[in-house]
């Protein structure tokens, strides 16, 4: 049996974070806000640094609950979106050579988005990370949950059903 | 008489204006207060390149509509005659019907229908050019905070 030598592991980690960078870092409103993909595997955590123009109560101070909302959207898409691309990435052949190429396919469009407020945004740093509990061929069903200093203390939760690219 | 109501619905939107740059994040977005009522409120986004989700389209991302109707939507309980002294976001559902025009402005117009002791609920559009073909609606719930009796607000 002939078995090709296994890519070296750099060849792939950069394939991987190429990938994700051209789904997350040419999105202005990604970069307006400054969240960031951090990926281990082909898990994404989203973070989003503080900075005082995403402030809503400047007595508290708190997060805008705009911001907030914003950032949980951004990461319920990007990992949605995400989870295609590495399923065509990871999956070989033409598909994967589509994506190789910088042939994505087009984005998830939301169609709705329920955002829960549990406690106030504190001013600093955020993170969120999102689950497809759904993904069919023209509907998706994505939850997201976002914590500032402590995983088990939630600040905000959401759930959104999106139209998949056709 | 209607003077005096003009005079008031003036300083009224003034405040509002004012409280709304007072916002950090809504005065970044470029929001702005377009009017204001006892428990309704409209304000407006402009376009804005930096605001793009989806640079194929040039679409502004749901998040800005997200900010705006969420802004919205508390001004308008904020305006309601049983005004709280504060309010917050409990929940905010958004239900997108179409993609915003790129470069067109987007407006909100949200109605506090309901205060209870504990919770305002508020119901909002979002549209460019047409009110009856909106962008997104939303439905959200909000916190009443009573300013405590002799304490501030």
């Amino acid at each position: 049996m002939n078995r090709r030598p296994p890519e070296p592991v750099q060849v792939i980690k950069q394939r991987r974070d190429a990938a994700l960078e051209r789904l997350a870092g040419n999105v202005p409103f990604i970069a307006y806000l400054g969240v960031q993909f951090e990926r281990m595997g082909d898990e994404l955590t989203a973070r989003l640094p503080f900075d005082d123009k995403l402030i809503g109560n400047p007595f508290l101070p708190a997060l805008h609950g705009g911001a907030t909302g914003a950032f949980l959207e951004i990461t319920a898409i990007v990992e949605l979106a995400w989870s295609v691309v590495w399923q065509m990435m990871e999956g070989g052949g033409e598909a994967a050579e589509e994506i190789e190429a910088g042939a994505f396919p087009p984005m998830p469009r939301t169609i709705d988005f329920t955002v829960d407020y549990l406690r106030s945004g504190l001013p600093r740093d955020a993170y969120a990370r999102a689950t497809v509990n759904r993904s069919g061929r023209r509907y998706a069903s994505v939850h997201v949950e976002a914590w500032q200093d402590n995983r088990a203390r939630l600040f905000a939760q959401a759930t959104g059903h999106f139209m998949m690219p056709r | 008489m209607a003077d005096d109501d003009q005079d008031l619905a003036d300083r009224t939107a003034a405040l509002a204006q004012a409280f709304i740059n007072a916002i950090p994040h809504s005065r970044e977005l470029g929001m702005r207060l377009v009017e204001i009522g006892r428990g309704t409120a409209e304000m407006m986004v402009p376009y804005d390149d930096r605001f793009i989700g989806d640079p194929t389209t040039g679409v502004m991302h749901g998040g800005v509509m997200t900010a705006l109707l969420d802004s919205c939507s508390g001004a308008a309980v904020m305006s309601h005659p049983e005004a709280p002294a504060g309010t917050a976001t409990i929940d905010l559902r958004i239900d997108y019907m179409r993609p915003a025009e790129p470069g067109a402005e987007v407006h909100a117009r949200a109605e506090c229908y309901r205060v209870t002791r504990n919770v305002a609920f508020v119901r909002a559009i979002a549209f460019t050019h047409d009110a009856d073909d909106p962008v997104a609606t939303s439905a959200g719930a909000f916190t009443v905070e009573r300013g405590r009796s002799g304490g501030e607000a």
